[in-house]
């Protein structure tokens, strides 16, 4: 239970900053200000400013704001497209159907994520709307394969057995009765594929394939102070502080929510 | 001198007591039936003898192997004591094994643990334990898995672990629950030729009476945690003292009163049934033959007639369950129900599948565990093509419920509100709220206890009666099926060896298999 409240309070801690940023932020994060160039943390600049003068805090503040939304758009695609395609192989085990998406499934899962991501945005050209397509297509096979095998599961119980015998069809028992009994191993996969969302963005936007200048973001802020980082380490610092609580307050809010739904190990807890 | 005496013990589990002051003794070569319902606390005096309580639990009282106080010992020595002093036989011969070590290894494990044995040493009383079960070197040598077994095989083994050190002490909790009637007359023989043989005292517990009639020379009914009757087996079950008795004594004697009925007109007849599963897969395309489940099977059902078939697990019944509720497709033969052809799938008339609902063995698994009672029992009026909404909707499910005995309140709670037995009651509710002209009982009241079994059976005589149903009653239990069939099926291998009135075919069988399954069934009347 504690590993929920710890990382919901990080994940929260970010999602708050993402917010935030929308309303109000420290300093215009694309002002440049020739004057304020690589100071250090103050009083004025919290987390300091980077070569061009602009303020890391603010900065980071949008850099969570396009983290958050690439990593949960990619998630939103993976279960969108994942989840019904691993209740159809279920519900047709053994068809060509099965075969056919559990096959394109392995198909996609051969090819290294962020080798293809890299391809995507070369072909289409680096956007954060590139990023998202690259990453939440590597996120379908993961939920098409966690739904078959939770549903395959579920199609043996008997009360599937008995909507059968009131005449409804695998659609319809699919969505009625397997998907409402998945929802928490979903949900929990779903943490952790945010988790690596999240990296996966601050990855390509490293390589400059993610979000473009001047949308500031925590992967290409890391970037762009590596060959600063003996002169002015907390332009390489924060950010990379800032993905690491993020990916591990997720991981943990996942580990916690797996506790706290999944009924077998909340009995062995009482 | 007692081998085992267990005085006033008690547990509590979180403060709730579980075990009220039992009392127990046990003499060498001596067999102790322990009876109760689920929940009677007969497992839990086990756990309490071997020291496997729960860690929440607290014990009180003294359990004397001999002059050892079992309660009184640490873990360590508890450690040494289990598996040389006490064996341990347990109900699920599938999970009791471990999957990835050969049953050579398993039993050997019971030796290695105890006695500073070479590995080639351990091996060879493995093998001479294996012997002594049942298990000839010839057809099983060590390097079996358990996969390789059947059910009855891989409690063999089971039994091998627990007397390989010959112990003093054996308990038994529930032995042969999951087998079938000849596999458990055979592990019964077993049992009571191993207590023979090596004079050890034998705890057997159990939920059925006849088992306890046929092997335990002495016995101790249990209820709520309390011993509330003991003496001879066949004091005991001739003359019971105890009112909790009488009432287990009288549930399982239980008859409905059946008046055969006389159906002259079908409503489901299968002819020629053929059903195949696909065989394994070989490569990417191809498969290995198909195995035949079931057989060119034909029989008939007429109307109001309650039709038993009874069979072994693997005979083909569940399979032709399934056809027969349109759930499969068939390879061969065809099922006509009231006139018009069963084809499987969603391809079945929905008109025709209201004509045929369902009551599984499961009362766990038999609901989605997210939907509410009501939600569950309505289930079926899908198939209805003017089904009652709104209000009308709410009346017929409180309708169905109070028809099988529970609370129109019933209707807003979740499943797990409910016991084994009100679940059962649910899923008959289920099943009759669109007012089916056949229900198939798969197995229906074989997880039950006895007690609550007889309310069931009951109440589905009173159901059949008042709404003119027929049943379909499948069981592995030959005298559940004696007591509400009114004709019966014998199944064996996929096919149906034997058919006929019901009292005909106990009392006078006439196909060798039918003898053989009744030979094998344990009678209440044997005690003594």
């Amino acid at each position: 239970m504690r590993s929920l409240w710890i990382g919901g309070a990080l994940a929260g801690a970010f999602a708050l900053a993402a917010l935030v940023s929308f309303v109000w932020t420290p300093w215009d994060p694309a002002a440049i200000d020739i004057a304020a160039k690589l100071r250090p943390p103050s009083a004025t600049h919290w987390l300091g400013a980077d070569h061009f003068g602009r303020d890391v805090f603010s900065m980071m503040m949008v850099g969570a704001r396009v983290s958050i939304a690439v990593a949960l758009v990619a998630v939103g695609i993976g279960m969108g497209l994942g989840v019904p395609l691993g209740l159809a192989a279920a519900a047709a085990r053994g068809s060509l159907l099965d075969e056919a998406i559990m096959r394109g499934n392995d198909l996609v899962f051969a090819f290294p994520a962020l080798l293809i991501a890299i391809m995507i945005t070369a072909v289409f050209g680096p956007s954060a709307v590139n990023a998202i397509i690259a990453i939440g297509i590597f996120n379908v096979p993961v939920f098409a394969r966690l739904a078959r095998g939770g549903a395959l599961a579920l199609w043996q119980r008997e009360f599937v057995l008995a909507a059968r015998v009131a005449g409804k069809g695998r659609a319809r028992i699919s969505v009625e009765h397997v998907l409402p009994n998945l929802a928490s191993l979903l949900i929990v996969q779903g943490t952790i594929q945010f988790s690596l969302g999240v990296l996966a963005e601050a990855g390509l936007s490293y390589v400059g394939l993610g979000a473009q200048p001047p949308t500031p973001s925590w992967g290409r802020m890391l970037a762009e102070s590596q060959t600063m980082i003996s002169f002015a380490p907390w332009l390489a610092i924060f950010p990379g502080l800032a993905i690491v609580l993020t990916v591990l307050g997720l991981n943990l809010m996942g580990d916690g929510l797996r506790d706290l739904l999944d009924p077998r190990v909340r009995r062995a807890r009482a | 001198m007692n081998l085992l005496a267990v005085e006033d013990l008690s547990v509590e589990i979180g403060g709730a007591p579980v075990l009220r002051r039992v009392s127990l003794a046990l003499e060498p070569g001596e067999t102790l039936g322990v009876i109760g319902e689920s929940g009677s606390g007969k497992s839990m005096t086990a756990l309490a003898i071997m020291g496997l309580l729960p860690r929440s639990a607290r014990a009180s009282g003294r359990a004397l192997l001999g002059e050892v106080d079992l309660l009184a010992r640490t873990e360590a020595e508890m450690c040494a004591i289990r598996g040389r002093d006490v064996g341990m036989i347990f109900q699920e011969p599938m999970t009791a094994l471990n999957p990835l070590q050969t049953i050579g290894d398993q039993v050997a494990e019971t030796v290695r643990v105890h006695r500073r044995a070479s590995r080639a040493e351990a091996q060879g009383v493995a093998r001479l334990t294996l012997e002594r079960v049942g298990l000839p070197q010839a057809r099983f040598p060590l390097d079996r898995f358990p996969h390789e077994l059947s059910g009855g095989q891989r409690q063999r083994v089971g039994i091998a672990m627990a007397i390989a050190l010959r112990p003093r002490l054996l308990i038994a909790d529930e032995p042969t629950t999951a087998l079938d009637v000849t596999t458990q007359a055979a592990i019964l023989d077993l049992l009571r030729r191993l207590v023979a043989e090596d004079g050890m005292g034998l705890m057997l517990i159990t939920h059925d009476l006849a088992v306890v009639a046929e092997t335990a020379s002495r016995v101790a009914v249990m209820t709520a945690g309390e011993v509330v009757e003991r003496g001879a087996t066949r004091e005991v079950l001739r003359a019971p003292r105890h009112p909790y008795t009488r009432t287990l004594l009288a549930a399982a004697a239980d008859r409905p009163m059946r008046l055969p009925r006389i159906a002259r007109t079908p409503l489901l007849k299968v002819e020629g049934v053929t059903r195949d599963y696909p065989g394994a897969r070989r490569g990417l395309f191809g498969r290995e033959t198909p195995t035949r489940a079931v057989r060119n099977v034909s029989f008939t059902l007429h109307a109001g007639e309650s039709l038993g078939l009874v069979g072994e697990s693997g005979c083909g019944k569940s399979t032709l369950t399934r056809a027969v509720l349109g759930l499969d497709a068939l390879q061969g033969g065809r099922i006509v129900l009231d006139g018009e052809e069963i084809r499987a799938g969603e391809a079945m008339a929905r008109e025709l599948r209201a004509r045929i609902q369902a009551v599984f063995q499961d009362p766990y698994g038999s609901f989605d565990p997210r939907w509410r009672v009501g939600r569950l029992v309505a289930e079926p009026f899908h198939v209805v093509d003017d089904a009652p909404g709104g209000e009308a909707r709410t009346q017929a499910v409180a309708a169905a419920l109070e028809a099988v005995g529970l609370a129109a309140s019933d209707a807003g709670r979740f499943i797990h509100e409910f016991s084994g037995g009100q679940r059962q009651r649910i899923a008959i509710a289920r099943a009759l709220i669109i007012r089916p002209k056949l229900i198939v009982l798969d197995e229906a009241v074989s997880a039950l206890d006895v007690r609550v079994r007889a309310q069931i059976l009951d109440l589905l005589d009173g159901l059949s009666t008042r709404y003119g149903l027929s049943y379909l009653f499948i069981s592995h239990d030959l005298h559940v099926v004696r007591a509400v069939t009114d004709r019966v099926l014998v199944m064996r291998a996929g096919e149906i060896v034997e058919a006929g009135p019901t009292e005909r075919v106990f009392s006078r069988p006439t196909h060798p298999y039918t003898r053989e399954l009744l030979a094998a069934t344990p009678v209440l009347e044997m005690a003594g």
